[in-house]
This record gives structure tokens, C-alpha cells and sequence, in this order.
């Protein structure tokens, strides 16, 4: 496998910028002065255990979750309670969940079409024509006409990439894309992420499939507890991890 | 790869457990109990169905055009052929109709597609028939124009005047009941969302009969003097916001039935709030809940019979004026079986078309 692209951060232009971001749910205090650069095609992986925040801090950059204090700025804007600065972030990032969410009435290539046809006005035959290139791309062009439930879970979810592709999304995000699948089938899902990543996509992954990390990732981030415990590159991050807590969570994942 | 993993052959079952003997060995004698129950059963369908349908059919008159030929002690289908006409149309002009025959063949003929496979255009068939439709049907009923004589609303009755009522309950309940639905989930709108809760607890507090005598009796009270709406229009309006609340009900149900993901994918692609709601939420949630919906209907359909209260004459109604006329006196057995049979006809309908409904629109895909 190719090594990771060296990080060009620097003079390249921020996608996601998250400053002092804060969430409570409640009185549960989930997300703690989160402070994240994100650069134009970055490759960013997010760990940590469970109820970590990881989850939630993703899905506020596309504001399925609302933050309570500080500044989201996706693609150059900012977050807030106006929809349709909302509207105009959610066509730029797609996102991918753990339960593949596919739209299961409709059938693979409507499933790609719809947002295609009715958020960016793409006739049919045009955003049809978009679909198949990117089952072609995901290798499962002969499931177009067949419906979510009778296709496996890997390819639900390469499905999945494929629908959020199709609005060529300038940042994809993924939210533990392969914790729902079986063994046999996360490699499929990862070999159509690693190949995105190598084109050059900016994206923000959270998983533990530490692999993965290590083959694409520019910067792995580590969270708990709320908090971004270490954020290093990946050979320093698992060769040389800084944090005491970090070295525990790495000994448990490793240690399988 | 030396040893091939070869499956055991499958075998039949024992015979003792297929066929008509093993079904009735399952189902009818499977214990002691059962079998005596099932005798029972036997011998109560035995003592009871050759009288009934000795009255129902093989003792019962059916031809004649008065009293005079019910002579044979069965059922006096004569009354109901006698009558049959005002059982259909109610008071409407005798000459007249015709334009009710045209309404029914003219729906049937623009429904009979949306019923076929393979037919391209069912939405803009689906919305002639729900949206220009009505009002060919209209123009046909009340005429007063085109050199068609107009009648008076107080003139429709019988079973035109239910298929009206509970047509337009449906047609027009489905889409108020829908937004009520949604005006219920709508959590960022507290404004919206209590007067949609308000609305659905009021009308569903009220029983219909109430709804129908305010409608006919203090609604005008409220009005200004010489402003009134026909009696007709009014109760249609009552059952038309009493069935959206009922609709309304049901459909949050399968709202709440659909996963967050489904709203969460939908947020993610950029879809607004309508285009979720339109394109992803609603197809699966109305597909749950057809049998919920269709059973409002149903219940829709026998309640308008309450009409009879404010004085507008349904099939029932008309059934039982007719019962009132002294030719006639003592055939109301005859009457209410004659309404049974025609209720239970369209409600048995429903529910088998709702049941290929479901079938054909379940494509599989449970998660």
C-alpha cells in the first residue's frame, strides 16, 4: 500500500475549523472545548472509547447535533441556527452512518439519484447516469435495481458512500462505517474508503479499525471523555503515544 | 482444500402431518377438547344455516311490485326492488338519474387504471380524480348549468349521498390529517405544535354525533342573520375535520415508527424539511400504516349513517323512511339486512384492497 500522502496542511486551506466547540446533553457535559483544524484534503481518523464524544463532535460538523458554545466553520462557514447556511453545509459534506441509513422504499440507484435530483435540480437521466459511475466505483453496479434489504451489509454501505458521493461532496465524514458489519465484510468498506482517500478527499473517520489509520490517516485523533487527548500523525500516534491514557486504549485494541 | 463439506439430503415429512388429514388432525381434533368443540360447531351450523337460508333465499319472494306477492313466509325481497331506486338516489328527480349513473361510470372508468400494472400515468391520473374530478361530479349532481335542472342538496340521499360523505371525509381528511401529523412532530415549532395538539385532542374528545348536531343546530346561531350554509356542506365539513383528527392520530403513529437514521440520511444529503418529509418519511410511514388508515375509513364509512340526525337521509336513512310507508309496514328484517349486506360490501372492499395494498407495496426490505 502506497504510504500516506505527507500532511501539506500548512498551505493548504482549512475545511473544518471547530474553536472551543461545547455540547451539553442536559447536564451531561459531552463535548469540552474542542479546538480542530481540518485541511483541504486531510485524512483525519478519531478514536477513543465509547461515550468519548467522537461520535457526537462529528455529527455537529454536519449539524445533526447542535453545539451549545463556540464556532463550527465548515468549507469557509459558519454554523449557525440558519437553515439555510445549514442547507448549503449539508450539500457540501457528505456523511456516512454505522447503520448504512440507506432510504430502504427506494431502490439502489434512487437511493443515489434522489439527493442529486432534488437538492442540487440534476435531471434524472443526468443524476442516474452520476449514480451508476459511483456503483462502478464502489464495484457493485450490477445491484442497481435490486432494493437496500436484499443486499448485504458491506454493500449497503458501499452504497452508502456511493449516495453521498454522487452530491461530490467537498468532505466526507464517517461515522464507525464498518462497527455494524460482519468480519468478512469490512474490508470490502475499507478498500472503497482507502481508495477515496488516495484521491484525495478530505475526510474525518471515526473507527478503530487501526489499519486503516495507518495506511491513509494524516493525523489520528484520540478522545476521551469528552476531551481531544492527542492528535498526533500515525507513526508517532501508535509508535510513541504521549499520553498515559492514550497507551492503555492502544494496548486494549492492539492487545486483540 | 481436501474435504468437500457435503450438506445431509432433506427428507420428506412423516405423512401423518401433511395433507387434508393432517390439517384436520392440526386444526380440528388435536386434543379431546378440540374435538368435541369442533362437533359442537358442526352441530350448531347444522341446526342454524338451513333456516337462514331458507329465508334468505329458497322461501324468499323476489318478484312482484307490491305486498301481494310476499306470500311464501321467507324474506320480502320485493320491498327492497320496489324501493331500490330511493335506496340509490334519495329524492333526486327520477328523470334525473342518469347523472348520478354517469358520475359512478365515470369514476369507475378513470379508478379502473390506477388498478392496473404497467400504467404510466397513475399520479396524474391519481390527481384528476382527486382534484378535477370533484368538481365534474359536482357540476353533474347540483347542475344549474349547461341547460342541466338544478337540484336542491336536501334532494341527494341514499347511497349516493353516503358514498359522498365518505369520499370527501377521506379524500379531504388524508392531507389535513397528514399536516396535523406533522404539526405534532414539529418539536422546533412549539406554536404549531400545541394548536396541532389541541386540535386533534378537541376533535377526537367529541363523539360525531355531537360534531353533526352543533354543525346543523348552533353553528348558525353563531353566524349573522341572513348568512347560512347548506346542511349538507356543514356536515361534511364536521366529518371532514372530525376524520382528520382520527387520521392525524394514525399517522404520527408511523411517523414515530420510522428509524432516526431515516431523518438523519436525509438531513445529511441537504434535503429540506418538506423534500425529507415528502420523498423519505412519508412513503414509509403511510405504507405502515394502511391498515390504521383503512380502518378509519372504515369506521368512517358506517358512521355517516349518524347524518340521519341532522335530517339528511343516507341509504339507512332512506331505508328507514321507507319502512314508514303504511305499503310497507313490517319489513324493516328485510330493510336493516338489505343495509347490512350493502355496508358490509363496500367495508369488505376496503379492506381486501388495503390488504393487496400492503402486499404489493412491501417490497422486502424490512431492516
Amino acid at each position: 500500500m502506497t504510504a500516506a500522502v505527507p500532511n501539506t496542511a500548512a498551505e493548504n486551506e482549512v475545511m473544518i475549523e471547530l474553536r472551543g466547540v461545547n455540547k451539553w446533553y442536559d447536564k451531561f457535559h459531552v463535548l469540552k472545548d474542542i479546538n480542530l483544524q481540518v485541511a483541504k484534503g486531510e485524512r483525519i481518523v478519531v478514536c477513543g472509547p465509547s461515550g468519548s464524544g467522537k461520535s457526537t463532535m462529528i455529527r455537529c460538523i454536519n449539524r445533526l447535533e447542535e453545539h451549545q458554545k463556540g464556532q463550527i466553520i465548515v468549507d469557509g462557514t459558519e454554523l449557525t441556527s440558519d437553515l439555510r447556511q445549514i442547507e448549503q453545509i449539508r450539500k457540501e459534506v457528505g456523511m456516512v452512518f454505522q447503520h448504512f441509513n440507506l432510504f430502504p422504499h427506494l431502490t439502489v440507484l434512487e437511493n443515489l439519484a434522489l439527493a442529486p435530483m432534488w437538492v442540487r435540480k440534476m435531471p434524472r437521466k443526468e443524476a442516474e447516469a452520476i449514480g451508476m459511475q459511483y456503483l462502478e466505483r464502489v464495484k457493485i453496479p450490477d445491484q442497481a435495481k435490486k432494493y437496500p434489504g436484499q443486499l448485504s451489509g458491506g454493500q449497503q454501505q458501499r452504497v452508502a458512500i456511493a449516495r453521498s458521493l454522487c452530491m461530490s461532496p467537498r468532505i466526507m465524514l464517517f461515522d464507525e462505517p464498518t462497527s455494524a458489519l460482519d468480519p468478512e465484510m469490512i474490508k470490502e468498506v475499507l478498500d472503497v474508503m482507502i481508495e477515496l482517500a488516495e484521491s484525495g478527499m478530505t475526510m474525518m473517520c471515526v473507527t478503530h479499525e487501526m489499519g486503516f489509520a495507518k495506511t491513509v490517516a494524516d493525523k489520528v485523533i484520540f478522545m476521551d471523555r469528552g476531551q481531544i487527548v492527542e492528535s498526533n500523525p500515525p507513526e508517532e500516534f501508535f509508535n510513541n503515544p504521549q499520553n498515559e491514557r492514550t497507551q492503555l486504549f492502544l494496548s486494549q485494541i492492539i492487545g486483540h | 482444500m481436501s474435504h468437500d463439506f457435503a450438506p445431509l439430503p432433506d427428507l420428506p415429512p412423516p405423512a401423518s402431518s401433511v395433507g387434508v388429514i393432517g390439517w384436520l388432525r392440526r386444526n380440528l381434533f388435536s386434543n379431546t377438547i378440540n374435538s368435541l368443540l369442533t362437533l359442537f360447531a358442526i352441530y350448531l351450523l347444522a341446526t342454524l344455516l338451513p333456516p337462514l337460508f331458507n329465508w334468505l333465499f329458497f322461501d324468499a319472494d323476489w318478484i312482484g311490485d307490491s305486498r301481494d306477492a310476499c306470500t311464501s313466509g321467507g324474506a320480502c325481497w320485493v320491498f327492497i326492488s320496489a324501493r331500490f331506486s330511493t335506496f340509490m338516489y334519495g329524492f333526486f328527480p327520477e328523470n334525473e338519474t342518469w347523472r348520478i349513473n354517469l358520475i359512478y361510470i365515470a369514476l369507475i372508468a378513470c379508478m379502473a387504471p390506477l388498478f392496473m400494472e404497467g400504467f404510466r400515468h397513475k399520479v396524474k391520473l391519481g390527481v384528476f380524480v382527486i382534484f378535477i374530478f370533484p368538481i365534474f361530479g359536482f357540476i353533474l349532481l347540483f347542475g344549474g348549468v349547461f341547460g342541466l335542472e338544478q337540484t336542491e342538496t336536501s334532494q341527494w340521499g341514499g347511497l349516493t349521498l353516503t358514498l359522498l360523505l365518505a369520499s370527501v371525509g377521506c379524500v379531504a381528511a388524508l392531507p389535513l390529517g397528514i399536516m396535523l401529523a406533522l404539526g405534532r412532530q414539529a418539536t422546533n415549532m412549539p406554536a404549531v405544535k400545541s394548536m396541532c395538539v389541541l386540535f386533534i385532542e378537541f376533535w377526537r374528545g367529541v363523539p360525531l354525533i355531537t360534531v353533526l348536531f352543533m354543525s346543523s343546530v348552533m353553528l348558525p346561531l353563531f353566524l349573522p342573520e341572513g348568512v347560512s350554509f347548506d346542511k349538507l356542506l356543514r356536515a361534511l365539513i364536521g366529518i371532514t375535520l372530525f376524520q382528520s383528527a382520527y387520521i392525524a392520530e394514525v399517522v404520527r403513529g408511523g411517523l414515530q415508527a420510522i428509524p432516526k437514521g431515516q431523518y438523519e440520511a436525509a438531513d445529511a444529503l441537504g434535503l429540506s424539511y418538506w423534500k425529507k418529509m415528502g420523498l423519505i418519511i412519508l412513503p414509509q410511514a403511510m405504507k405502515i400504516v394502511i391498515p390504521g388508515i383503512v380502518n378509519t375509513f372504515i369506521a368512517l364509512f358506517k358512521d355517516t349513517t349518524l347524518v340521519i340526525i341532522v335530517g339528511l337521509l343516507d341509504v339507512l336513512g332512506m331505508v328507514q323512511n321507507a319502512l314508514n310507508d303504511p305499503n310497507w309496514l313490517g319489513y324493516s328484517t328485510e330493510g336493516y339486512v338489505f343495509t347490512a349486506f350493502v355496508f358490509w360490501i363496500f367495508c369488505f372492499s376496503m379492506s381486501r384492497y388495503s390488504q393487496a395494498l400492503e402486499r404489493k407495496l412491501h417490497t422486502g426490505h424490512k431492516r
